[in-house]
């Protein structure tokens, strides 16, 4: 991960030491229980899950409660599962992840190596825009959406995404950036390389790390979005998280916890994939988000 | 002639380039940020109700959203949810980055599982921490099918302490960040200052208390605008986890937004708790963002 690793130079005793090692473990424990309940429980039938068997393995292993999560639960009013929803998802997401990436990408480029007189300001203006309660945003949005056409629909939901994520992908590619020396630069441009040949050539085939952050990011963020969603988002544009929400909030009927759990997994395993492969760029991401650098 | 009029455009264009390619996100912003938020502070101040409209009513929604005793409890679990979100979730992270600082074994392993939480959608977490705290089948459930019949747990259910349900999976889902912001913070000490303390004698207790907590100043200044940020945001924990109840037990600010916006129909109060919610995050990010892009400078 993006720590460096030196480690530091106090000394522990044995009985310390054991101690430490029994604390982690049990954090451990802490931060797995709830994927524990999830797994387990999602691929048991539900009468073992209601007779106090929940930190129980499986004593009858079923899929049943996964096929019914992905393409026959009941969902608001259609029995549809979350196939359709998910793809909603996809369908909102990677164009929402590559318009913003690209536009952070070029505002980055811009922000450091063709500064203009308060620049700064503009990129506070931007990046102030990352941490605004979205709820201030959600009555004109929504007003806005519809005079473009857009409501109910999952290229509005793309907009929104865009609009609100370019400020996060703007301070990754600028704070990457500013540290590319300048000279290269000056020099490309003093062989007559113009605006766009300095991008393609130089700056861009060094960025592909930061690249990763920024859609890695994006990615997991707009997946995981519930507001936006839950608020813009029209009949057959719903994502995931939305869905998801309403399958386990449905007040009719018998509660299948299987299928719920089943059902969470299966929300969480884009961005849980994504963490696991590509978790030191996860990381990065996180802290250029916090650190500001 | 023609030759040089088109070079002089050219340079010209390079010159007027960089601004043109950032004016999109630029104008984006200001419309859809900026122009927003003056749109939403305008119709805090207005008639609006199920749809915005423009008579204005001056601060009547103000004072009517403060003898709200729905608002009052949201601004309450408020303050109880940060204060405890942001200290539990600062010590914590603190205290597992010191641990994992010992030359751990398997450290690699260890803080991949603290983080992955922050991977997670919030409904997702909220999801697994209802089932699992719900009295019927989770753990109350699960404790008394063991054995232990006379064991209770229904904190989630219970009006008094539902609160705490939420403060306990979001401590989950973002301690482990702030754990990776304090590690960050101690692997960036120097260690020849250490060693010459050790020489002169200094406890573990001591290094810590004296030398090493100082310094990770600007780690706990990062944890505390990031948390107090998330805590002010957030909204889909709860509606996942509690649907904001039981009764009104664990509405915070955004959950009061939006069912007065979207589902009362009061839309000049949710403008007006909007209003309130975005100063109180920009109260403590101007001034964060400030110092950190006039350091840069």
């Amino acid at each position: 991960m993006s720590v460096a690793s030196q480690d530091t130079a106090i000394r522990t005793g044995r009985v310390m030491r054991t101690l430490i090692y029994l604390v982690l473990l049990l954090f451990t424990l802490f931060y797995m229980l709830p994927l524990y309940v999830m797994v387990v429980n999602s691929v048991k039938p539900l009468d073992e899950i209601t007779g106090g068997g929940m930190m129980n393995l499986p004593q009858v292993f079923t899929l049943e409660p996964w096929a019914k999560a992905w393409s026959s639960a009941q969902i608001g009013v259609e029995p549809t599962g979350l196939s359709p929803y998910f793809w909603n998802s996809i369908k909102m997401v990677v164009p929402a992840v590559a318009i913003s990436t690209v536009l952070g990408a070029l505002n980055g480029y811009v922000l450091t190596k063709w500064r203009f007189r308060y620049d700064t300001i503009v990129f506070g203006l931007i990046l102030f825009a990352c941490f605004i309660p979205f709820q201030i945003v959600l009555i004109p949005m929504a007003k806005m959406l519809g005079l473009m056409g857009l409501a109910g629909t999952t290229w509005g939901l793309v907009l929104v995404h865009v609009v609100y994520g370019v400020g996060f992908t703007t301070l990754y590619f600028r704070n990457y950036y500013a540290v590319f020396p300048t000279e290269l630069i000056r020099a490309a441009q003093i062989d007559g390389a113009g605006f766009f040949q300095i991008f393609w050539r130089i700056l861009l085939p060094s960025s592909g790390p930061i690249a990763v952050v920024s859609i890695i990011w994006q990615f997991t963020n707009i997946w995981n979005d519930f507001l936006f969603g839950a608020s813009f988002a029209g009949a057959d544009s719903q994502p995931m998280t939305v869905a998801l929400n309403n399958l386990v909030q449905a007040s009719h009927g018998v509660k299948e916890y299987n299928v719920h759990f089943a059902g969470a997994i299966l929300a969480a395993l884009p961005t849980l994939l994504v963490y696991i492969v590509a978790g030191r760029y996860f990381v990065r991401g996180l802290m250029a988000g916090s650190v500001k650098g | 002639m023609a030759l040089s009029a088109n070079a002089d455009f050219k340079t010209r264009l390079q010159a007027w380039l960089p601004k043109l390619v950032l004016s999109p996100s630029l104008a984006m912003v200001l419309v859809f940020v900026y122009g927003f938020i003056l749109f939403s502070v305008y119709l805090s101040f207005t008639d609006s109700r199920l749809l915005p409209s423009f008579g204005w009513v001056g601060w009547e929604n103000y004072s009517k959203l403060w003898r709200l005793s729905h608002w009052e409890t949201s601004i309450t679990n408020m303050g109880i949810f940060a204060a405890l979100y942001i200290g539990i979730c600062t010590v914590l992270g603190l205290g597992l980055a010191i641990f994992l600082d010992q030359k751990i074994r398997g450290e690699g392993f260890i803080r991949t599982i603290y983080l992955y939480p922050m991977a997670l959608s919030f409904i997702v977490t909220g999801t697994a921490w209802k089932w699992f705290l719900d009295p019927g089948i989770g753990l109350e459930n699960v404790m008394q099918s063991w054995g232990w019949t006379s064991f209770e747990f229904d904190w989630i259910k219970n009006r008094d302490f539902a609160i705490y349900t939420v403060v306990l999976a979001a401590v989950w889902q973002t301690s482990g960040f702030v754990m990776a912001m304090f590690l960050a913070g101690l692997r960036g000490i120097d260690n020849e200052i250490l060693k010459a303390a050790q020489m002169d004698g200094a406890s573990n207790w001591n290094l810590y208390r004296r030398i090493i907590i100082p310094q990770l100043r600007p780690a706990f200044l990062s944890a505390f605008v990031i948390l107090s940020h998330l805590a002010i945001k957030t909204f889909d924990l709860v509606i996942a986890l509690t649907g904001g109840g039981p009764g009104r037990a664990t509405e915070l600010p955004a959950t009061f937004m939006y069912s007065y916006t979207f589902s009362r129909n009061q839309m000049g109060i949710g403008a007006a708790s909007a209003t309130i919610m975005l100063m109180t995050i920009a109260a403590i990010m101007i001034p964060y963002l400030y110092a950190e892009l006039r350091e840069k400078k």
